[in-house]
């Protein structure tokens, strides 16, 4: 029964819900979600309300049996090629102008349409066969009828039902929690199946069902839920249900369980169906690949476009030709004349006019029907090599890199800029712990930072661990969990250990995979001593004041700082703990039931007075309060919270813990040390960022574990003091535009409602509540806070990522006023988040610091390698980061990015005029500094004068043109800030800071928000016409993904959702050198290859028959026999193409990984330039014509018939073809072989079977023997051997020269492959020492491609890739290292070298001092600069505007351009930011701006 | 190890293929290989260029137009397309001996056999001897598809242009005519004779042509076509099966018969001979042109020079190549090599 009414409810739905939108577009933003239960028995469900909700059952596949054939037909024929050549194949059944058997000429285009359907449907059985597996999955729903939850199929859930859910099941459809096993009413989920996070996630139970404390009675619910329309955003779900006394309970994401998740550490869950099948927001997620065209596909369009407009052009020559044919007989009828049917002579202009069409047919060929299924083909197979190559598996993930976009593999190959993400992407995001500073004290943690240093050290060995192929024994994963980490601990103790350790932690790290963010390195942590004892010694006093009930407040502030601080470090997060043993059975340290305050009388009731003192007291009133139910125990659905229940959580309350507080008594549960211990080891924290993971683990070193969170209370387990147990009455979560989190908790100690937030510092440090300098303890403050920023400052020197942590105490006066509009933009449905992020502001104010802490974010391995190899690729290279600019510097130095001995343009500007300024003096310096380094050269100088203005399209980014070097070689890096960055993309200034932009070497854009991301990759891409790849592993990467031309995901720590916007999604960064620099290049340079190959292929058999015309009147005739014409493409000569373009290398990855400047090849598109095509074309033409004429006069005034003279002309074409194709094959595998060979014997094949099949079919030609005879005949195998050779001739004399006198960067790098390995390694070393040089900013092999007249051949690789690279870019001469290519330059590479070398050496002789406000010059030793970055640094909030002039540790000495505009523009920049942020946090009663320069002298007069 | 691997599920296989590690090939395109290989094609080529241009240059050829567009062509008079069953006789006088076999050929000028509705214009199971398709010809074969309701045999514009003039060779011999005998039998492919074309199994065979008609141009019917031997008639006719074979350029020449037998099956001996042509086939309306060939022919066909010269030019190609590649690289590449 119940089974029929679903079945029913599901297909209505569709129609009406449309037009109820269109109708009420307004009322119907929600869905309002009845229980099942109601009407099923009454009226069978029609007149259940949920009848217009989609079922859950799920369809994905496209198609049915009946309409595939239309649908797919219909889907095909959107390819414009194809209607093209389905048009043409039906031009053949019009008899005048038929060229062809009707059927016959079908035959391609069927074929290709039903490889394509074929393939569709093969993918949508599948797509048939998983979606009714997911539909016959089970699950239990509850029937009225029997009264318990029976087995249904998942496709038979309704919305409206309730279904109960048992552990590890998987949600079925997106659910409602109403009831939970749990007895915190809890349920954890795993999204790993939509987002990719593997940490458990909490779901709560709606409130108003909170407190049943026995079994969820579908039978007694009878409320109504308002929700949203379904959409696909998966963190946000809104509504409000409500119940028949009328009362609303508003509704969360936390109360969603999301189809497709994984129910985990719950034993039981009951909820109800909200949104089903195709409206589940996983489904409604769930789009699938993307379509884009690559670069090569639309520069083949343009092509394919040619190839129409030659084809008509031959068409119109051909038609014109016949018209003039015919008249030259007028009215004499020759005696091969045909006349119509109708015995009437045609006209020569009508007889043109049907010739055109006919032609058209002949020829259609030239627009190659096979070309877009071969490409696909190839891009299949090229996209499965690349994912199966061993160097882009990462094993510790067992992951491998993934192409997301199937057609786009050949623009890797033809990247120009990469715009990455710094964290996740460049960084591992693990964090680790490295140093703290708390109440203005520094620890800097050396134990730690020697600890960490020893990880480095495991991983370099480990690497050579791996080479040897280590074979270490591995213990079975489940049991050795435990033992495996007691092994790391000890050895994080004892540093000396090191055999073996890096294969014990990776094996960990394997087997600890499922804890998101918790690898040993993170874990374990070693604490300074000083701290430690800091905190002992706290913490014991703390207890020694309990113990004598003294009031917490006398605790000397420093000592109650630490122990807040680390309060703060164990709460201030989202962080689940879990115990991984026992998965169901999660740690519980529960001592009283309470749920978040969530009403005004819950404040009134938790937070009067006499609550504290009088429990019995309170309970009473709160009774009244609330309850009005009916007292029936488990069924008191509605009431919140039951008396009863709150009455029993009182007495708990009072026997167990005492009257004053929640904080426990020791003894009674708490069973001693030693057990506490193993639990603790067992204690696993699954966090949703890795930050915090490491600040708990932190924590937990100094003893101040977090043990357990419930959505009310969190659990602290403190030295001294036992467990602490504070009431957790909001969670203020982390946001990117606030860029903090807060949690405000009641002290269990103090009793005081205490607000403890971590953010970032920028944010934190104006916040801050200025201290009244009057007393003590405000000077204590503000030495406090000078303090800290000095350390925050030499932190983000050191490429830490701060965070600081401050605390307020509210009073309740206070609170209950902030709760008030609190909870009001709680229970909000429309702009809920709008009011609760205001909310926040006002509450996240006027703080107390307590500290700052430096994590630590690691480099990947290999990044600094990888970024090198890149940038000699010729790849630009920008991060885009959102950490502040100090962090994102040093990790840009660390990961060579920036050069130490480069100069730094630094641009931080506050308003739209002073950056503009900025950008003004940037480009004068450039120009001023780039006229100086090339006096001499007036050319340079002039190119110099103009280029920051012009915008050269990306052909000047040739490296071999002169012209586009002013770009290129400065050795220069931009940093830019959010801000100034705004303002830098404004579409005024948006060209000049492209133009500063792309003269600079490295470009670093820091603090910058998700829009800010795309809107410089989207400027980029569009102004300077260049191909961009955008990098990055976090959701606010993906704008930034979606907008470049290849996206690419770091699928790795941070979620799912970059991955899912990206094209490729890799494990790690570093294997972007191989996917760029070898499957890239391969990808571009075979499918450049076969593309061109095609066009010539089909002009040049086309050619053929265009030639005939001139002998046959222009009629149309082909002496190639239709059979030959129609299958050439389709099978003769299409399999080798399809090898070579699949498998062809034209350098070995091991070349192209070592020369990263062959990228170079791919970004100029050297393999297929537009006149490339024309060459091909012309080379057709001239290979058609000999294959024409040769046989022609070998056969004229012979007695041959047309198709004994037309077949050795095909078989020539096709060895012509073949050869061709090989001389375009760089390497021969024996597939190569195979297929060509194939080819051949399938000509031949083809073509016996078919002369002597049918003696009188296939007319016209009727070709019977005709191959028979051929073969038979010496003159055929003269043919055979002469023309190809002639045909080819030019080609292979041109490809000689260019191989052996003047060979490519490519063709050297084969020649390289060629040679003995250890003689490969030499010269490739040799190169790489030099081309790798710091000093190379631009890839070698410029003066190569210029063909000097000393080129270098086979012999001399060596001076190739060494010395001449060299030459270019160092300029000086490195005389003993055995070169003797080059006698002396060239006078272009005069040029070039004279750049490169003048360039560096000119800048230190290059003050800068042209007419900027406040020219910054840098001159001083970096320890000067430490110390002075100390002093001067100190406001806070000045830091964006002063810049960070001092605060740039630079390894070396160098020279840093500092271009900030201070004096003038100051006063307004300042008022200006001001407005923005007083827009922003409208309680902000200080503001930062306020303080002075004076002010700052003046603090640091007190400092010192 | 294996178990490793065991966990590990989605690790890549490790193998040639898959790692693109094939064993392979890579011609290296460098003047040491390039030079050489030019050379040795280049020495081939010439050889062979040369054995072919002498081959050919033994062939003997022998042409006479008899169009008759000069006044003073015997076959003037007849090239009138008014004048019916006109014969004219074509003098002509070999110097040395003919070497035989010697192949008769007519040729044809300007005329588009590779003309695309001309070669559709037949019906090949009608031709094949399919008597279904007599009664009803294709529609391939139309306008020549009935002539007056009445099903033409065989139809379509091929057949009905087919080739109708007719020669006789005599060999002056002291002031007399003696006739050369001309062989007429296994001109035509022996597949076309054997296979493609075969008469209606009726007997007699001008039965099977009953209710049809002759094609318009033809002054017999097909069943007569040779009435001097009745196994070569209808469409097993020699000359049929040669004229039905569409020649591939509009100037093409075509079998007409063989001189093997008797006197001269050692070829025609020099001396003056006189050919008699029953002129039918009109050439003028489209600037035609007609001849007879006379050619003996070698391994490799009749004569062709081209070829030969071909491959001579083909192969001192390659050998300047080589050489010019060579002298470039030794200019730019010897001194380096020290």
């Amino acid at each position: 029964m119940e089974r029929r009414s679903s079945e029913d409810t599901g297909t209505v739905k569709a129609p009406e819900s449309r037009r109820q939108r269109k109708k009420r577009s307004k009322e119907n933003k929600t869905r309002t979600v009845h229980a099942n239960l109601l009407y099923d028995a009454a009226n069978k469900g029609e007149e259940n309300p949920n009848r217009h909700y989609a079922n859950n059952k799920i369809k994905t596949t496209k198609y049915t049996v009946l309409s595939f054939l239309p649908k797919n037909l219909f889907e095909q024929f959107h390819r414009f090629a194809n209607v093209y050549f389905v048009f043409i194949a039906l031009l053949n059944f019009v008899p005048v102008v038929n060229a062809f058997q009707p059927e016959l000429a079908l035959a391609p285009v069927v074929f290709i349409l039903s490889v394509t359907a074929i393939k569709d449907l093969w993918e949508d059985y599948r797509r048939h066969r998983s979606d009714k597996e997911i539909n016959h999955m089970d699950c239990l729903v509850f029937s009225r009828a029997e009264r318990r939850y029976v087995e249904k199929y998942w496709k038979e859930v309704r919305v409206g039902d309730f279904i109960r859910l048992r552990c590890n099941e998987i949600l079925p459809a997106d659910v409602l929690l109403l009831s939970s096993s749990d007895p915190d009413r809890l349920c954890h989920i795993e999204t790993a199946t939509l987002d990719g996070e593997t940490n458990l996630k909490q779901r709560q139970v709606v409130r108003s069902f909170f407190d049943l404390d026995c079994e969820f009675d579908p039978l007694k619910y009878n409320s109504v839920i308002e929700c949203e329309k379904p959409n696909n955003d998966l963190n946000r779900f809104r509504g409000y249900i409500i119940h028949r006394s009328g009362r609303r309970d508003a509704l969360y994401k936390e109360n969603l369980l999301l189809r497709g998740c994984t129910i985990r550490n719950t034993e039981e869950a009951v909820g109800i169906v909200i949104y089903a099948g195709h409206e589940t927001k996983a489904m409604l997620n769930n789009n699938g690949p993307r379509y884009k065209r690559s670069k090569l596909e639309r520069q083949m369009n343009v092509d394919v476009f040619w190839c129409v407009i030659i084809l008509l052009v031959l068409c119109l020559f051909a038609a014109v030709g016949h018209g003039l044919w015919m008249f030259q007989y007028g009215d004499k009828r020759p005696v091969f004349d045909v006349l119509s049917p109708e015995g009437t002579d045609l006209s020569p202009i009508m007889s043109a006019i049907y010739l055109f069409l006919t032609m058209i047919i002949v020829f259609q060929v030239l627009i190659p029907i096979s070309l877009f299924v071969s490409i696909e083909i190839v891009k299949i197979c090229q996209v499965y090599f690349i994912h199966q190559d061993m160097d882009l598996y990462d094993e510790e993930t067992d992951s491998h890199l993934q192409c997301r976009a199937l057609n786009i593999t050949e623009d890797l190959g033809q990247m120009q800029y990469i715009f990455s993400d710094k964290t996740g992407t460049l960084t591992e995001n693990k964090m680790v712990f490295r140093r703290c500073t708390v109440a203005g004290v520094e620890y800097s943690h050396d134990a730690n930072a020697k600890r960490l240093a020893m990880y480095q050290e495991m991983d370099s060995e480990e690497e050579e661990c791996t080479s040897h192929g280590s074979t270490l024994p591995r213990r079975d994963s489940v049991t050795s969990h435990q033992s495996a980490r007691v092994v790391l601990r000890s050895q994080s103790t004892k540093s000396h250990r090191r055999t073996g350790s890096r294969a014990e932690a990776k094996r960990a790290s394997i087997l600890s995979k499922h804890t998101a963010f918790s690898s040993p390195m993170e874990k374990d942590i070693t604490p300074d001593p000083q701290l430690l004892d800091k905190v002992n010694d706290c913490s014991s006093q703390m207890d020694f004041m309990r113990f004598h009930s003294q009031p917490m407040s006398q605790l000397p502030s420093d000592l109650s700082d630490t122990i807040d601080f680390f309060i703060a470090l164990t709460i201030c997060n989202t962080v689940v703990v879990s115990s991984p043993d026992q998965p169901r059975h999660k740690v519980r340290m529960r001592f009283e039931l309470k749920s978040p305050v969530k009403t005004i009388e819950d404040f009134i009731k938790r937070f009067t007075p006499s609550r504290l003192t009088s429990g019995s007291n309170s309970s009473s009133s709160s009774s009244l309060i609330t309850n009005r139910s009916s007292n029936k125990g488990c069924s008191s659905l509605l009431s919140s919270p039951s008396a009863e229940s709150t009455l029993t959580k009182l007495h708990e309350e009072r026997s167990c813990g005492g009257l004053e507080n929640a904080f426990s008594p020791v003894p009674p549960c708490y069973d001693g040390k030693a057990s506490w211990n193993i639990e603790e080891g067992e204690l696993r924290y699954e966090a949703e960022s890795p930050d915090e993971a490491a600040l708990v683990y932190a924590a937990r070193a100094y003893k101040c574990s977090l043990v357990g969170r419930l959505p009310d209370q969190v659990t602290v387990e403190l030295p001294h003091l036992g467990k602490l147990s504070f009431e957790l009455l909001h969670t203020l979560g982390f946001d990117s535009t606030r860029k903090r989190m807060s949690v405000v908790v009641r002290h269990p100690l103090t009793d005081q409602i205490t607000v403890y937030t971590k953010g970032a510092d920028s944010v934190i440090m104006d916040l801050i509540k200025p201290p009244n300098t009057g007393n003590s303890k405000g000077k204590r403050q503000k030495k406090i806070v000078c303090r800290t920023q000095n350390y925050l400052n030499l932190y983000a020197a050191d490429g830490l990522r701060t965070l600081c942590i401050a605390k307020k105490i509210l009073s309740q006066e206070e609170y209950a006023c902030w709760l008030q509009r609190h909870l009001e933009a709680e229970t909000a449905i429309q702009g809920r988040e709008e009011l609760l992020f205001e909310s926040a502001l006002r509450l996240e104010t006027n703080l107390q610091l307590l500290g700052a802490t430096g994590i630590e974010d690691r480099l990947q391995d290999g990044v600094p390698e990888t970024i090198a190899s890149l940038r000699k690729a010729g790849l630009q290279i920008w991060v885009l980061t959102g950490d502040k600019q100090e962090t994102a510097v040093n990790i840009a130095y660390a990961c060579k990015l920036l050069d130490p001995e480069e100069e730094i343009l630094t641009l931080n500007a506050d308003s739209q005029e002073a950056c503009a300024l900025l950008l003004e003096e940037s480009l004068h310096y450039i120009q001023a500094k780039f006229l100086c380094s090339s006096a001499d050269q007036t050319t340079k100088a002039f190119h110099s004068s103009f280029a920051p203005f012009d915008l050269y399209p990306s052909s000047s980014l040739s490296s071999s043109s002169s012209h586009a070097a002013p770009f290129l070689v400065h050795r220069l890096g931009l940093v830019i800030d959010g801000r100034t960055l705004a303002y830098a993309l404004d579409k005024s200034l948006e060209d000049r800071f492209l133009a500063v932009a792309r003269s600079c070497r490295s470009v670093l854009c820091c603090r910058s928000t998700p829009l800010q991301k795309s809107m410089v990759v989207k400027l980029v891409r569009n102004k300077l016409k260049v191909m961009t790849l955008a990098i990055g592993d976090g959701a606010n990467d993906v704008s930034m993904i979606q907008v470049a031309d290849v996206g690419v995901g770091i699928s790795g720590q941070e979620g799912m959702q970059a991955v899912m916007a990206s094209d490729f999604a890799l494990p790690r960064f570093r294997y972007l050198q191989k996917l760029l620099l070898v499957h890239g290049h391969w990808c571009y340079s075979r499918l450049a290859n076969m593309i061109l190959y095609f066009f010539y292929k089909n002009a040049m058999f086309v050619a053929l028959i265009f030639w005939f015309q001139f002998y046959c009147g222009f009629s149309g005739s082909a002496m190639i026999d239709q059979w030959y014409l129609i299958f050439f493409n389709l099978m003769f000569s299409a399999f080798p193409q399809l090898i070579t373009g699949t498998l062809d290398k034209d350098v070995s990855a091991e070349t192209l990984q070592q020369l990263p400047q062959l990228y170079v090849n791919g970004q100029n598109s050297e393999e297929y330039k537009p006149y490339m095509f024309w060459m091909n074309m012309i080379d057709a033409f001239y290979q058609s014509l000999i294959c024409f004429f040769i046989p022609y006069f070998a056969y004229a005034d012979s007695d041959v018939d047309l198709f004994t003279w037309g077949t050795p002309i095909t078989t020539l074409a096709l060895f012509t073809i073949l050869l061709h194709l090989g001389i375009e094959t760089k390497t021969w595998t024996w597939m190569n072989w195979l297929s060509i060979a194939f080819s051949i014997a399938l000509f031949f094949t083809v073509a016996l079977c078919y002369n002597a099949s049918c003696p009188t079919c296939y007319s016209p030609s009727n070709p019977y023997w005709t191959m028979q005879r051929l073969l038979k005949d010496p003159l055929f195998y003269l043919l055979c051997v002469i023309t190809p050779v002639a045909a080819l001739l030019p080609r292979y004399f041109y490809r000689a020269c260019q191989g052996t006198l003047f060979p490519s960067p490519v063709q050297v790098g084969r020649q390289l492959d060629k040679l003995p390995a250890d003689t490969r390694r030499n010269i490739l070393s040799l190169s790489r020492v030099k081309v790798g040089s710091p000093l190379s900013p631009k890839p070698p092999f410029l003066s190569l491609s210029k063909a000097s007249p000393k080129g270098c051949n086979k012999n001399d690789q060596r001076s190739i890739t060494g010395s001449k690279t060299l030459e270019a870019t160092q300029g000086h001469a490195d005389e003993e290292k055995g070169r003797s290519c080059l006698s002396g330059p060239t006078d272009s590479e005069m040029h070039l070298s004279d750049l490169y070398t003048l360039v560096p050496s000119d800048i230190d002789t290059l003050p800068y001092t042209k007419d900027a406000p406040q020219p910054a010059e840098e001159l001083q030793p970096p320890s000067t600069k430490v110390s002075e970055c100390l002093d001067k640094t100190l406001e806070p909030s000045d830091v964006s505007l002063s810049g960070w002039i001092t605060s740039t540790p630079l390894p070396t000495p160098a020279d840093s351009v500092q271009l900030n505009l201070l004096p003038d523009g100051a006063p307004q920049c300042v008022r200006y930011t001001r407005n923005s942020e007083e827009r922003l946090k409208p309680d902000h009663a200080v503001h930062p701006a306020h303080r002075t320069e004076q002010e700052v002298e003046q603090q640091l007069h007190t400092k010192l | 190890m294996v178990k490793q691997e065991q966990e590990l599920d989605n690790r890549p296989d490790n193998t040639a293929f898959t790692q693109q590690r094939l064993p392979a090939w890579q011609p290296m395109l460098s003047a040491g290989i390039v030079i050489p290989g030019f050379v040795l094609i280049g020495l081939a080529f010439i050889g062979i260029g040369v054995a072919l241009f002498v081959t050919s240059r033994s062939i003997q050829v022998l042409e006479i137009d008899y169009t008759g567009v000069a006044q003073d062509s015997p076959c003037y008079r007849c090239s009138d397309p008014d004048t019916k069953n006109c014969v004219c006789t074509m003098d002509f006088s070999i110097d040395t001996l003919f070497k035989g076999p010697v192949f008769f050929y007519y040729g044809l000028t300007n005329y588009f056999q590779n003309y695309r509705r001309y070669g559709a214009s037949k019906d090949a199971s009608q031709l094949s001897g399919d008597l279904e398709y007599f009664k009803n010809p294709s529609s391939d074969c139309s306008p020549y598809q009935y002539d007056n309701d009445k099903p033409i045999v065989p139809c379509g514009s091929i057949a009905n242009s087919m080739f109708n003039d007719t020669f006789k060779l005599y060999q002056i011999v002291n002031g007399a005519r003696k006739q050369v005998p001309l062989d007429g039998k296994g001109i035509a492919w022996w597949t076309d004779y054997n296979v493609k074309y075969r008469n209606p199994s009726v007997t007699p065979l001008r039965n099977a042509f009953n209710g049809t008609v002759k094609p318009v141009f033809w002054s017999r019917p097909a069943y007569e076509l040779d009435p001097t031997d009745p196994a070569n008639n209808g469409f097993i006719n020699q000359d049929f099966l040669v004229w039905m074979r569409r020649a591939a350029l509009p100037n093409f020449r075509k079998l007409y018969r063989r001189i093997t037998e008797g006197d001269y099956a050692e070829g025609l001996p020099a001396g003056n001979y006189s050919l008699e042509i029953a002129y039918n086939y009109p050439v003028l309306s489209f600037d035609g042109e007609k001849k007879v060939v006379f050619s003996n022919v070698s391994w490799m066909g009749g004569k062709n020079e081209f070829l030969g010269i071909a491959y001579l030019v083909i192969g001192s190609l390659c050998i300047v190549m080589s050489i010019v590649m060579l002298i470039v690289y030794a200019k730019f590449k010897f001194p380096e090599e020290d």
